[in-house]
């Protein structure tokens, strides 16, 4: 009897034909159980259901592994598609272990982990899995449940099609291997039958495309270690549920190098600089884990550490569009904050900002609402926020970036900083565009020129200091040692934004 | 073949590289002038700068190619 259960073991863990093996291996791809004993500190400790579909002999585990196991010594669970079984797709017992797994994160209050590679539905098993209560529907509603309760990651390996493309949509980060992960409502084949476009499957639901185009991809790996690697690291960041705060580590100071912040930061505000450049100075040393880096780069976000407690970093970038906000920047945004939100990550704004872009494009993708969502999520986040006016901090900008109208912890300014309505040239101009007019062309720079210094005198940095605008003004150099300083002391802060069951959020 | 696009809508303030003339990854090509900032155009790979599409002075809206790099 013994034997039995050893050599029904051995077939169930080996999954799908060793044709299907081969195919996956020649593309890159690890076999599922390879990719868990990688994920996991020492391997899944507990899984359930392995016998799911045992009486079919055809489908091990009906194609998805489930349990937990540890990652950075803490408990997580997993659900990962075997894509030599029926190419990952989901009959009824797959879907049912995927929602098993979820209620249990839901119970354990842990993170749950998607690890897809799923052709979608087996639509021959169609009534056991889609319309009822347990069907598929319920997954995506657990993972709406589970949101902000636990962290929820996917890592895509490969295709997550049609329906299946909902479970990296709810996660709060998606890596995706570059060259076999792809996310599509409809396939090429059905793009072409249904509405007559002739389009590649990389280019329509493509890993580069989804991390620097649609934005449903957060992180491209370059394989499968990389990703898996990523997914590690991105955990040590964050708390095991939304009750707790993330895990201390050591401090580790950044190097030293040749420029320092004051060298850094140009004296004219309309010259770009590298907004990395000044967030490697003031983190720990080598603690940046960036997230979307290839969607919208004119604003970064990303996590890091600031004496050894994780923080979220949200920077204007100048050397991207100007560090201007567009939707796609608003949208970006405001995911981060909510995310950070959620499990208790401080939030440091680095702000550059000429402010959101006008013109007709924008206006018609909706500008207004997208920044309207960036900026309820800011507005609402309790976590602590320390917002730095670097330099320019214009218009509605200055909001987004939790400017002091919106109960920051401390607005604090960098001696290069300019808090204005618009900067000096646009306002000018809009002031006094009539009089421009009527002047001689000869006497109109000296004029501007005059106008222009009245006007930066008006929003003198020390005068906005004086009628206490903003908290502090800071050394370059000493920014680092200030940051930890203020977020060590606002540890603390307990605050409940508003009593109500939710806002009506602006999306 | 690589087309270099213009990242968003602005004026071209400064043509910086030549046609003819080898570019690394990330030097810039041209400098717009939008919402009063300068705004680098930068070369996404390496290669020969084959022609270059504007001039100064020049509206170039999001997307518009404004080099092409071989």
């Amino acid at each position: 009897m013994n034997d039995t259960l050893q050599s029904m073991k051995e077939k169930v863990a080996s999954g799908g034909l060793d044709k299907y093996h081969e195919s996956n291996r020649s593309k890159g791809k690890m076999f599922v159980r390879e990719r868990l004993q990688r994920l996991f500190d020492d391997d899944l400790n507990i899984e359930d259901a392995f016998f799911a579909n045992c009486m079919d002999g055809s489908l091990p585990a009906d194609g998805v592994i489930t349990g937990i196991g540890k990652i950075n010594g803490e408990q997580v669970c997993v659900m990962a598609n075997d894509s030599t079984v029926k190419a990952g797709s989901w009959g009824a017992r797959t879907v049912e272990k995927i929602i098993r797994i979820q209620e249990t994160a839901m119970k354990l209050e842990i993170p749950m982990l998607y690890l897809v590679d799923s052709a979608g539905a087996r639509i021959t098993d169609q009534v056991e899995m889609f319309p009822n209560r347990r069907g598929a529907g319920r997954i995506f509603h657990n993972q709406i449940k589970l949101s902000g309760r636990v962290p929820q990651v996917c890592l895509l390996f490969g295709p997550s099609a049609a329906g299946g493309a909902y479970i990296p949509a709810f996660c709060d980060i998606v890596v995706m291997v570059d060259g076999n992960a792809s996310m599509y409502l409809g396939s090429p084949r059905m793009a072409e039958k249904v509405i007559g476009e002739k389009v590649s499957l990389e280019e329509m639901g493509g890993a580069e495309m989804h991390c620097s185009i649609s934005g449903c991809g957060d992180v491209l790996a370059a394989d499968e270690e990389e990703a898996i690697h990523y997914a590690r690291r991105y955990l040590s960041y964050f708390p095991t549920n939304f009750r707790t705060a993330p895990k201390r580590v050591e401090t580790i100071d950044p190097a030293s190098f040749e420029k320092s912040i004051s060298d850094l930061i140009p004296t004219n505000q309309n010259a770009p600089f590298d907004m990395y450049q000044l967030i490697e100075r003031i983190i720990d040393e080598q603690s940046f884990c960036e997230i979307k880096k290839k969607f919208a780069p004119e604003i970064i976000t990303g996590l890091a550490r600031m004496d050894g407690r994780t923080i979220g970093i949200i920077a204007n970038q100048p050397r991207a569009k100007g560090g201007v906000l567009f939707p796609d920047s608003a949208d970006k945004s405001a995911k981060f904050m909510q995310l950070c939100d959620a499990f208790n990550i401080p939030l440091l704004f680095l702000v550059d900002i000429p402010g959101f872009m006008i013109g007709t494009r924008v206006e018609r993708a909706g500008i207004i609402r997208h920044g309207a969502k960036m900026l309820s999520a800011m507005s609402e986040a309790t976590v602590p926020k320390i917002s730095v006016i670097v330099r320019k901090a214009y218009g509605a900008g200055l909001y987004a970036m939790a400017g002091p109208a919106f109960e920051p912890d401390a607005c604090i300014a960098l001696p290069t900083a300019q808090i204005a309505v618009m900067g000096p040239e646009a306002a000018v101009n809009a002031v006094y565009a009539n009089k421009i007019a009527a002047l001689e062309e000869a006497d109109r720079p000296a004029f501007i020129k005059e106008k222009q210094e009245e006007y930066k005198e008006n929003i003198d940095l020390y005068r906005l200091a004086s009628e206490m605008v903003i908290d502090d003004i800071v050394q370059p150099d000493h920014l680092r040692a200030d940051l930890m300083n203020r977020f060590e002391a606002y540890q603390t802060k307990n605050v409940t934004f508003t009593d109500r069951k939710h806002g009506v959020y602006p999306v | 073949m690589t087309e270099i696009k213009a990242s968003m809508a602005g004026s071209v303030w400064k043509v910086v590289a030549q046609a003819g003339e080898q570019v690394a990854s990330g030097d810039d090509i041209v400098i717009l002038e939008s919402m009063k900032m300068e705004i680098p155009i930068p070369a996404e790979a390496e290669g020969l700068v084959k022609e270059l599409k504007v001039a100064e002075g020049d509206f170039v809206n999001e997307g518009d190619v404004i080099a092409i790099i071989e």
